[in-house]
Formats: structure tokens, sequence, C-alpha cells
């Protein structure tokens, strides 16, 4: 009983603060027009982000230590000449994962 | 019905990845003990999957409420970022309006900001059919992880690449669309820095910032780049 009422706290908590973290420039720019700087940032941001998040995934890969990031380096390597190449965002998702699960299980 | 059918084809990689950390996030919760109920309201209502992961081991460790608040403002702190684009597009959308920003995880994001609406459709239904699909994706994987978790034997493991992957595709599409590369060497110049730096914990929030920074001291360059004038 106890720790169902510990687990709705814990829930209320968790979805309030990534709510307000979601909500946040919506709730600081209301409905004023953007200023110029948002809206450049609101085109150039994307590819960053984007591009962070791809190296946040690939964070826990040790370089150091075997397989020294081996199946995260061929799987990446291979969605990305996919894409490039055959322009398949299915194809590329489910070859290069399934890859990574092979090569993590053989190597 | 259109719009449906172009939700799922563009969600279809958020599918199984949602559907398989969903499952794993069930298994851990009905592992601690906690009821279906909890397990899939939580889901419902927090939708972040690191910080779900994370918050189980913290509460059998009895981690306090100031702690957890902490550790969700820590790990969530990147959605911040998220909203920049679409304040004007989500403003336009009327009663979806709040859902859509309180749904906007790193994968909805990362198909919202990547998805090439067809002609014909109403992009507004569409976008809120993307979200809500990927909402209930990870809804109904918690949901089968707490049922039926402890009976799923298959060796699923690795499965969650297929989010890096997705998100790679992303960038690769996005490095064909814009002409000024620099966005993605900043980004990526950061990220390196920062996590050479500060290590895997820490690195996200500091390259965010600096990214974010060095993005608006740059406007100059990019704008002439990607040909946006300047009155």
């Amino acid at each position: 009983m106890n720790n169902t009422l510990y687990l709705i706290a814990v829930i209320t908590v968790i979805a309030i603060i990534t709510w307000i973290l979601r909500a946040f420039p919506f709730l600081l720019f209301g409905n004023r027009p953007l200023p110029k700087t948002i809206q450049y940032l609101g085109k150039v941001l994307p590819p960053a982000i984007m591009t962070v998040l791809v190296i946040y995934c690939l964070r826990a890969t040790n370089i150091g230590q075997f397989p020294y990031g081996i199946p995260e380096l061929v799987a990446c390597t291979i969605i990305v000449i996919l894409q490039i190449l055959k322009k398949n965002m299915y194809l590329s998702i489910i070859v290069g994962t399934a890859c990574y699960m092979i090569l993590i299980r053989i190597v | 019905m259109k719009e449906f059918r172009f939700a799922v084809k563009n969600t279809i990689p958020i599918f199984f990845t949602y559907l398989f950390i969903g499952i794993a996030f069930g298994i851990l919760m009905s592992d601690a003990g906690y009821s279906i109920l909890l397990t899939t309201a939580s889901s419902l209502f927090i939708f972040a999957g690191s910080m779900q992961l994370v918050m189980v081991p913290m509460m059998t460790s009895g981690a306090s409420l100031p702690s957890l608040a902490f550790m969700a403002f820590f790990i969530n702190a990147r959605h911040i970022f998220y909203g920049i684009g679409f304040i004007e597009k989500f403003r336009r959308m009327g009663w979806r309006y709040p859902y859509m920003i309180l749904t906007l995880t790193d994968e909805t994001y990362s198909v919202l900001c990547s998805v090439q609406y067809e002609a014909d459709l109403d992009e507004d239904k569409a976008a809120f059919l993307i979200a809500m699909l990927d909402h209930s994706y990870w809804v109904f994987g918690s949901f089968i992880g707490a049922c039926a978790g402890r009976f799923l034997q298959f060796d699923i493991h690795g499965i969650e690449f297929s989010a890096t992957a997705f998100f790679l595709v992303v960038v690769v599409n996005q490095w064909q669309q814009y002409r000024s590369k620099l966005p993605f060497l900043t980004a990526a110049a950061c990220a390196l820095g920062f996590y050479l730096l500060l290590g895997k914990e820490y690195f996200l929030i500091p390259t965010m910032i600096t990214c974010l920074t060095a993005l608006i001291l740059l406007r100059r360059p990019i704008e002439m780049r990607e040909g946006i004038r300047n009155e």
C-alpha cells in the first residue's frame, strides 16, 4: 500500500518535471510573435540536435576495451552507406540494427 | 484515413524501438513488484524512456522524491530545446496544442522534423497522429512487459539500436537537405569535446547550451549559405 502511494508520488513528480521541460519554450514565447533569432534557431537546431542525439545514443560504447566499439562502428557505417545509396529509411534501419544485433553476439 | 496510414508508415521504426524498450520497462517494473495499472500509467503520463528506466532501480533503493525530481530534470533537460522549432506549427493546432507539447520525445521530435508531408495531407492531423501513435506504442509495450514479461523468453538484446539507427538516418537525410554543414559540425564538435572532457554521464547539457550559443554566433555564415535573406 505504502509502495503504491510512493509510486504514484514518483509518477506525479517526474511527469510534472518532464512536462514543464517540454513546455518551456512554448511557455516562454506564449502567443507573441517569435523573435528572429528564435525563428533562425528553429531552422538550424534540428540538424544539430539530431547529431548530438546520435552521439548521445552511442555514449556507452567503450572503444578502449574489447570489442572496441566495432559493432557500433560497422552498423553505423552500413546505415550511412545504405541510406546514401538506396535512400530507403526502413532498409537502412532494419539492416543496420540486424547487423548490430548479430555483431554483439558473435564478437 | 490517409493521414493515419501516413502516420503509421512514418512511425514504423519507432514502433519497434518503443515496443521493445517499453517491454523492458514493463518487465523491470513487474520484477520490482509494481502493478500493471501503475506501470501502464507511468508510461502514459511520463512518456520519457530513459528516465523511466532509471527510476525503477532508484525506487527499489527507496530514493527520495527530491532526488528523483533532480534526476528527471537532469535526464530530460534536453527537451527544453526541442520545442523551439515547433512553436509556430504547434500553436496553430488548436486543441491538439498541449498534447503535441507534452508528448515531444526524442523519437517523436526526430520524426516530426524529418517527415516529408505529401501534398494532399492535412499536416496538422498527420503530425498529431504521429505523436499519438508513438505514445501508444510506448504505453502498449509497457503494458505487454508488465503483463507477460516473464513469459517472453526470446533474446532481443540490441534491438534498442534501432533508435540510434533511426536518428542516424535522419542526420544523413538532413545532411543532404541543408546546404550549410555548420550546424552538424558545430554539434559534433561540442558533443565530442564535452564527452572527452566530462564523460558520458554529464556531457549532454553543456553540449546543448554551447551548441545553441555557437549557432547564434554563426548565424550570419549559416544564413548566407542557406540563402535566407536578412532585411
